[in-house]
């Protein structure tokens, strides 16, 4: 069957089979930061944004995508840049395998909630998992980027 | 592993139904459907019908098929009208991105013995519109067999009611060991039982009846009183009682006697919680009431 979607605002046409998954489709595409995990939907790492939503690409099916608009990490960088090299200088984790989901995650919830709670950020990101870290680490460091982002602000808005 | 023949984005009711009767099989989230080993002769795909939205009249809430469970937990008129429930029943369910897929009709349809949805769904005033069947109350939908008919929407009906939903689980974003829902509203209160592990049952709580009387507002100001009656020996026994009529049975999560036990618990929670928002509630508007008269 015929595909046709914008990937990283790139408009791809293609012949697909019925049961290709989107995850399948986009690491055809040379977007790698989106990992085959648990592949049972429940780790996180496949999260790319369909129509701006976060979803588990292991779990849509390609065609069903068609029509709308994908977005992987890949095609988010400078909206990940700082948040990413933030949490790499703060050291937040430790192996880095669950890093593109958890950005990608995190992402979606600072354009859903521009000043999450403790608890707000913990709920959104529930459905990443990261077997290394136990999660106070990424915590530590999104709760100060959150700071330094209103740190930066209020010293724009003093200027 | 899923194999999938052919897939078709239905451009009807009409077209999917006639699909649906020859080896076709309409898909929700598709998220249970893809951990199975199955072949698939045709998927149909109604996310191009329109059935995504939840709308809301004076009466009642239309919730179409292909709802998402985060469209569900984010809708403010659903929850304050259920007061919280139905975000309560779906915030632990995996993460965000899952419930961005998970649909209300591919839960409720699938009359999964784990949904919390069917489970805090039931809790209400709940109606199901089958594509062919018309409306039928969830109760009887949810206890009836599967067939080959289209789930196009649930409405839940504003009756006045107060809902209670709690949930135990292992571990977060883990199925549920059990699911549980209590309402108070004109038909008394009900409890709401799921993940027993079978399917959810409703089940009416007795000797707390004063508690639907206050939900349902009702002018009989001895009825409405009647709500300073009930006590925490009365929650206790109902509890109990109530609970010692559900059946349970043991999975690699809980064995049947947890189960029971964490039944007579939450619907005790349940109920307390009911009782303590409904006192709260007509404390607060005596004070209103004396605060005018000063």
């Amino acid at each position: 069957m015929k595909l046709q979607m914008e990937l990283n605002g790139k408009k791809i046409t293609e012949e697909i089979s019925p049961d290709l998954l989107l995850l399948d489709l986009v690491r055809s595409h040379g977007c790698y930061s989106v990992k085959r995990g648990c592949e049972t939907s429940n780790c996180g790492l496949c999260t790319v944004m369909l129509d701006g939503k976060p979803v588990l690409s292991c779990s849509v099916l390609a065609a069903r995508a068609s029509g709308h608009r994908v977005e992987t990490l890949e095609g988010l960088e400078e909206e990940a840049k700082e948040f990413g090299t933030f949490i790499a200088n703060q050291g937040a984790e430790q192996c880095g395998f669950c890093n593109p989901g958890m950005i990608m995650n995190a992402i979606a919830l600072f354009r859903e909630y521009p000043d999450p709670t403790e608890e707000e950020i913990r709920e959104y990101l529930a459905g990443n998992l990261c077997r290394c870290s136990g999660y106070e680490g990424q915590l530590r460091g999104m709760l100060n980027f959150l700071a330094y982002k209103k740190e930066k602000q209020t010293e724009g808005g003093a200027v | 592993m899923l194999k999938i023949r052919e897939y078709v984005k239905a451009e009807s009711l009409e077209q999917a139904y006639a699909l649906n009767q020859k080896n076709g099989c309409i898909l929700g989230g598709m998220l249970w459907l893809k951990m199975g080993n199955r072949t698939v002769q045709t998927a149909i795909d109604l996310s191009g019908l329109g059935l995504d939205e939840i709308t809301e009249t004076e009466e009642e809430f239309s919730i179409g098929c292909m709802t998402t469970l985060r469209r569900l937990e984010l809708h403010e008129g659903l929850n304050r009208f259920g007061g919280g429930a139905f975000r309560e029943s779906v915030r632990t369910i995996v993460g965000v991105q899952f419930r961005n897929l998970a649909t209300v009709g591919g839960s409720i349809f699938g009359r999964y013995g784990f949904s919390d949805v069917l489970t805090c769904f039931l809790a209400f005033d709940s109606y199901v519109e089958l594509y062919k069947g018309g409306v039928m109350p969830l109760e009887e939908f949810a206890a009836s067999k599967r067939d080959k008919d289209i789930l196009v929407r649930l409405i839940v009906k504003k009756t006045p009611v107060r809902c209670v939903y709690l949930s135990h689980r292992n571990t977060k974003t883990d199925f549920p060991v059990l699911t549980c829902a209590v309402s108070a509203g004109p038909w008394g209160v009900r409890a709401v039982v799921g993940a027993r592990p079978q399917r959810a049952v409703c089940v009416p709580v007795k000797g707390v009846d004063a508690l639907g009387a206050a939900v349902c507002q009702n002018t009989d100001a001895a009825e409405v009183n009647a709500v300073n009656t009930v006590n925490t020996a009365q929650i206790e026994a109902a509890a109990r009682e109530t609970a010692d009529k559900i059946p349970t049975s043991g999975n690699m999560r809980a064995g049947a006697a947890y189960r029971s036990h964490l039944a007579h618990v939450l619907i005790r929670r349940a109920l307390t919680r009911i009782w303590e928002e409904e006192k709260g509630e007509k404390e607060e508007a005596e004070g209103r009431k004396g605060g005018w008269q000063a």
